[in-house]
């Protein structure tokens, strides 16, 4: 038996802000995957890090800036050429309730 | 029992640049829906974003300017959360390693300069802009998307709804003086976001918190939290919950009503970016950024008072905007007497230059020339009325003050002989008047000079007027 880190609630919490329905299989599934990973992930607490500085970026650069010339862009038709809806210019998007 | 109010601000800052902050689209405002977007700020997949060098230069300036402390490593973050004005889904901004950390700001008070805490300063990428169409589908115009801003965030030090009302008022300011933002509120360059709770008098520990949107001008977000205050104490007083919740100012009701948003808490999974290298200084950077900063709002009012001896509020009112401040220093160094300089410049100059719609840099009148018409009028050359004339036709046409008063013979009379004269018929003319002055009745006075002053189609010197009556009636 392995030990569980996340329940079916973490897994529903994580579906929503994901924005994905998931099945009672595929709950069952992924729960069982994702406890996997974070048991594996569970291997760095057996190391001696103190002292170690977290990671930012795994490339050894910095300062990557350009000047603040503009160029232009896209014309309106092409920005809107993948839209699957479009009026007036705008993407057009079902109304937004919070 | 007693209460005490606590709060925080949060307010972001567009910076002053002419791109966008990870791509090379223009940031103006305005303009037709989706005509300043490129892949990157489209969020479309394979594309890179590349930081603005110019924004991380205003907004390390803007942080010297609030006495942040700079770690000299900064990084960004992606904040995540679904809605259509975010293409990408995430928002690139500054978690863990914000550019500018902790620092403060002071306030003038009505009981003195009060320090407000920062908390952090970052930089961060504006959102797109939604409309709604009467059919109830929404638009999304993606030119403001990437959109530099800087996030100022304000320790809980607010006490009082018009000490958040002065906070904002100082931030702007010093905002505008550092040229890194227009701070203009109604073009969004400026919006604000209020925390307010309240707690028992005494108590350290801080109550249940609501955050007040929608706050579109200083005078909203004072408003917004007084009515808060007394929503809240009347909730506390009642033992009723205050709930954790966001609300929505309504400036028609002058109320503020709940968004009714869900339980749930913002998860928004705040992880690095591997799309944007962290940014790295030396520390010697911060002292260089700090040494470039010019004379700040609240250090330029007190030396206004100090050295020009002008009361609180004319210097505040001076130094409010550095362009009007530089104005009244130029004039004063041209010699213009400091009091009568500042009456002038908040009277006669502002409210011209209102009515004319006139920044104080499209002044028709330079700072000089106002100077010069002062000296006219101190050397006693020009009445203060007389003046008031001449400067309606100098903001007219630009000209010379001392031209307009030759070309227009409007030189003050300060002949005794002719005034003698002027006060002999207006003493003679005006027996009631002369009589009750001889009665006691000093006020009378006035009455005479008046007429005097008419005579003369406000010519005459008013003090010489004013002596030679005396003289007389004595």
């Amino acid at each position: 038996m392995t030990k569980k880190k996340i329940g079916p609630s973490d897994i529903e919490a994580v579906a929503r802000l994901a924005r994905l329905g998931l099945s009672a299989e595929e709950k069952e599934k992924f729960g069982r995957q994702l406890n996997d990973v974070l048991l594996y992930m569970e291997k760095l607490d057996g190391l001696p890090l103190e002292g170690v500085e977290p990671l930012s970026h795994v490339l050894p650069l910095q300062n990557v800036m350009r000047d603040d010339t503009p160029r232009p862009g896209l014309e309106q038709k092409q920005a809107l050429a993948n839209a699957p809806e479009k009026r007036d210019g705008f993407f057009k998007v079902p109304p937004v309730i919070e | 029992m007693n209460y005490e109010t606590v709060i925080g601000l949060e307010v972001h800052v567009q910076l002053k640049t002419e791109t966008k902050i990870f791509c090379s689209c223009p940031a103006g405002s305005g303009g037709e829906p989706n005509t300043r977007v490129c892949p990157v700020c489209l969020g479309l997949p394979g594309t890179l974003p590349v930081l603005n060098r110019r924004a991380v230069e205003l907004a390390l300036r803007a942080g010297a300017a609030l006495n942040c402390g700079l770690s000299g490593f900064s990084k960004f973050d992606r904040k995540n959360y679904f809605y259509p004005d975010l293409p990408k889904a995430y928002q690139i901004s500054q978690y863990h390693r914000p550019l500018n950390g902790a620092g403060w700001l002071e306030i003038p008070t009505a009981a003195g300069k009060k320090r407000i805490g920062v908390t952090r300063a970052h930089l961060e990428e504006d959102a797109g802009k939604l409309v709604h169409f009467e059919d109830g589908w929404s638009g999304v115009d993606y030119n403001r998307t990437g959109v530099p801003l800087l996030e100022i965030v304000s320790d809980p030090d607010l006490r009082r709804p018009r000490e958040a009302y002065e906070y904002l008022k100082e931030l702007r300011s010093v905002m505008r003086y550092i040229e890194v933002s227009d701070c203009d509120m109604e073009k969004g360059s400026f919006r604000c976001d209020a925390n307010i709770s309240l707690r028992p008098a005494g108590s350290r520990e801080l109550g249940v918190k609501v955050e007040i949107k929608n706050l579109n001008s200083f005078k909203a977000v004072e408003r917004a939290l007084e009515y808060e205050e007394i929503r809240q104490r009347g909730l506390l007083e009642r033992r009723e919950p205050v709930f954790q919740e966001t609300r929505l100012f309504n400036a028609d009701l002058q109320q503020t009503i709940s968004m009714r948003s869900k339980e749930e808490a913002h998860d928004y999974r705040y992880f690095p970016d591997p799309d944007l290298v962290p940014v790295v200084f030396p520390p010697e950077r911060t002292g260089e950024i700090r040494g470039q900063l010019p004379e700040l709002p609240l250090a330029r009012l007190t030396r206004f008072r100090e050295e020009y001896g002008l009361p609180d509020y004319d210097a505040g009112v001076l130094t409010a905007e550095r362009s009007l401040a530089d104005y009244y220093e130029e004039a004063a160094v041209a010699g213009a007497g400091y009091k009568s300089l500042s009456n002038w410049v908040m009277g006669e100059l502002l409210g011209k230059l209102n009515e004319a719609g006139l920044t104080i840099e499209e002044s028709p009148i330079p700072a000089g020339r106002l100077a010069g018409l002062l000296k006219l009028i101190e050397e006693g050359t020009i009445s203060g009325k007389i003046a008031k004339r001449v400067f309606a036709e100098m903001f007219e046409s630009g000209e010379e003050p001392a031209r307009i008063v030759e070309r227009r013979g409007l030189l003050q009379i300060s002949d005794r002989g002719e005034l003698e004269g002027i006060v002999e018929t207006v003493i003679t003319g005006h027996p009631g008047p002369a009589a009750d002055f001889r009665g006691g009745k000093e006020a009378a006075i006035g009455f005479l000079v008046g007429q005097v002053m008419k005579a003369t189609k406000g010519q005459a010197n008013p003090k010489l007027v004013n002596q030679l009556l005396r003289a007389r009636l004595s």
